[in-house]
């Protein structure tokens, strides 16, 4: 027993972890988790659009965008464009080299997902709402961004809350990334300090430091969702 | 004797392989009140979200206020804002007050600012008798309430055609009246409106002009007392034995 405390819960190793667990590696993941999320809000909202859209020419790129990142391991994704891609554009060198190619994959992956998501809230707005802003002489896009989108958001802020704790976990798999293409996130912060003490409790401390912030969120996702259903 | 405001000439609509309408030839003269009656899936519903291209015709042309509606070229959100609609599921958006409802195309589409729009959207709530209710949520009001805010919201554009597609069959019956009530002050007040509507009542007092469609055709139309008082076509008699 108390072998198990000492390997798991060794207080002394997991008090040398701060304060850079939180201002390093905590603030790092909250860095690639909300950098990636507006990213794949801003992503998943274009190819929402662009798959409702009439013209075939932006319907079919968009699915096939959206089945292609949705097919691949996110894993994949991260490990393409952090070692794939500068591999083969030698000269090509990411800009804050420590975060644009983690945040640009997890918006990939995360955008392929939201757009789906984001349709779905479209599609969900009863169709009389388009024709009323049409009826009135409001162009596709003014009834599209003040009268369908606003309802649509409304419609799926349950789950893209659900998406937003999905990408803050996933950002543990840039842990592959390593210093040198990568910030820090919790993962890599935590295993780093298994090696270099020989013990397993950051690896607790650093479940510990993902629980903070996911439970919350998931708890604030049944909320949500016991809104919406009440509210119909 | 003036252009008739609206000319509806040879219109057809296709879903598919089943023909709705068949060949519809109508005109309403400005200032008129036509309404047009039939059974469910007779196609009056279509043949009205067809005039301000809701639905697109499969063949024919349909001109109002001078503009060619069904031309390719047509600037089409602009021809429609001088057609009002109202529907028969009202269609008010719920996330804006009753006021929010019926500024939103004010300053949208007419770019009028704040102050402009705030001050007609209130003088149109207050010709629906609904000027307290201004800043209610749709959630708030009642079925009438909430179908009198969709036609201040129409009138605001100051449309010179208002269509009327259903507007009292989601309504509860105690609440038909007020809203009839509202469509019977536009028409004394000499809009030019196209009603379709199970109200035969309605019809009979207020319309000029009675039209009744079956089967995707114009089967009898006239002053509503020879088509509801006293119809020539069979089809007709059997339709209003029904619904009297």
């Amino acid at each position: 027993m108390d072998r198990l405390l000492d390997e798991f819960f060794d207080l002394d190793v997991i008090a040398d972890l701060f304060p850079g667990l939180v201002t390093e590696a905590m603030k790092n993941t909250l860095v690639f988790t909300l950098l990636g999320f507006s990213g794949g809000l801003a992503l998943g909202l274009v190819l929402a659009l662009m798959r409702i859209s009439r013209t075939r020419w932006l319907r079919w790129p968009a699915a096939a965008v959206v089945d292609l990142f949705r097919g691949l391991p996110a894993l994949l994704v991260i490990v393409f464009i952090g070692f794939g891609v500068p591999i083969a554009f030698p000269g090509l060198e990411y800009p804050f080299r420590k975060y644009t190619p983690g945040c640009m994959a997890l918006a990939l992956v995360a955008g392929a997902y939201i757009a789906e998501t984001v349709r779905a809230g479209i599609e969900g707005v009863p169709r009389g709402q388009m024709e009323a802003a049409r009826s009135l002489g409001m162009r596709y896009r003014t009834a599209m961004r003040r009268v369908v989108l606003p309802q649509a958001f409304r419609l799926v802020i349950p789950p893209l809350t659900n998406e937003l704790a999905l990408l803050f976990k996933d950002t543990s798999l840039l842990a592959v990334l390593g210093t040198e293409a990568g910030g820090k996130e919790i993962l890599k912060y935590v295993r780093d300090a298994v090696n270099r003490t020989g013990d397993t409790s950051p690896l607790v401390a650093g479940g510990l430091a993902y629980l903070v912030i996911t439970l919350p969120l998931l708890r604030a996702v049944a909320v949500l969702e016991g809104r919406a259903r009440a509210s119909r | 004797m003036s252009d008739p405001t609206i000319v509806v000439e040879g219109l057809v609509k296709r879903f598919g392989d089943t023909e709705v309408l068949k060949g519809i030839d109508l005109e309403v003269a400005n200032r008129e009140v036509v309404c047009v009656i039939g059974p469910s899936g007779s196609g009056k519903s279509t043949l009205l979200r067809c005039i301000n291209r809701l639905e697109e015709p499969t063949a024919g042309r349909i001109v109002v206020d001078g503009v060619e509606v069904t031309d390719p070229r047509v600037d089409l959100d602009r021809v429609r804002t001088s057609m009002g609609m109202v529907f028969q599921q009202f269609n008010l958006f719920p996330h804006k007050t009753a006021l929010g409802n019926v500024t939103l195309a004010l300053r949208t589409v007419l770019k009028l600012d704040r102050r402009a729009a705030d001050e007609r959207g209130r003088a149109m709530l207050e010709r629906v008798g609904l000027a307290a209710r201004a800043d209610a949520y749709p959630s708030r009001l009642s079925g009438g309430q909430q179908q009198r805010v969709a036609i201040a919201r129409a009138l605001a554009m100051e449309p010179t055609v208002m269509l009327f597609d259903e507007v009292t069959s989601a309504l509860d019956p105690e609440l038909v009246g007020e809203v009839l009530g509202v469509m019977r002050d536009l028409a004394e007040g000499g809009m030019t409106m196209v009603v379709v509507t199970h109200e035969m009542g309605f019809a009979r007092t207020v319309a000029d002009r009675v039209v009744f469609v079956d089967e995707g055709v114009i089967v009898e139309q006239g002053p509503p007392v020879e088509v509801i008082g006293n119809p020539r076509q069979a089809r007709t008699r059997a339709f209003l034995s029904k619904v009297l």
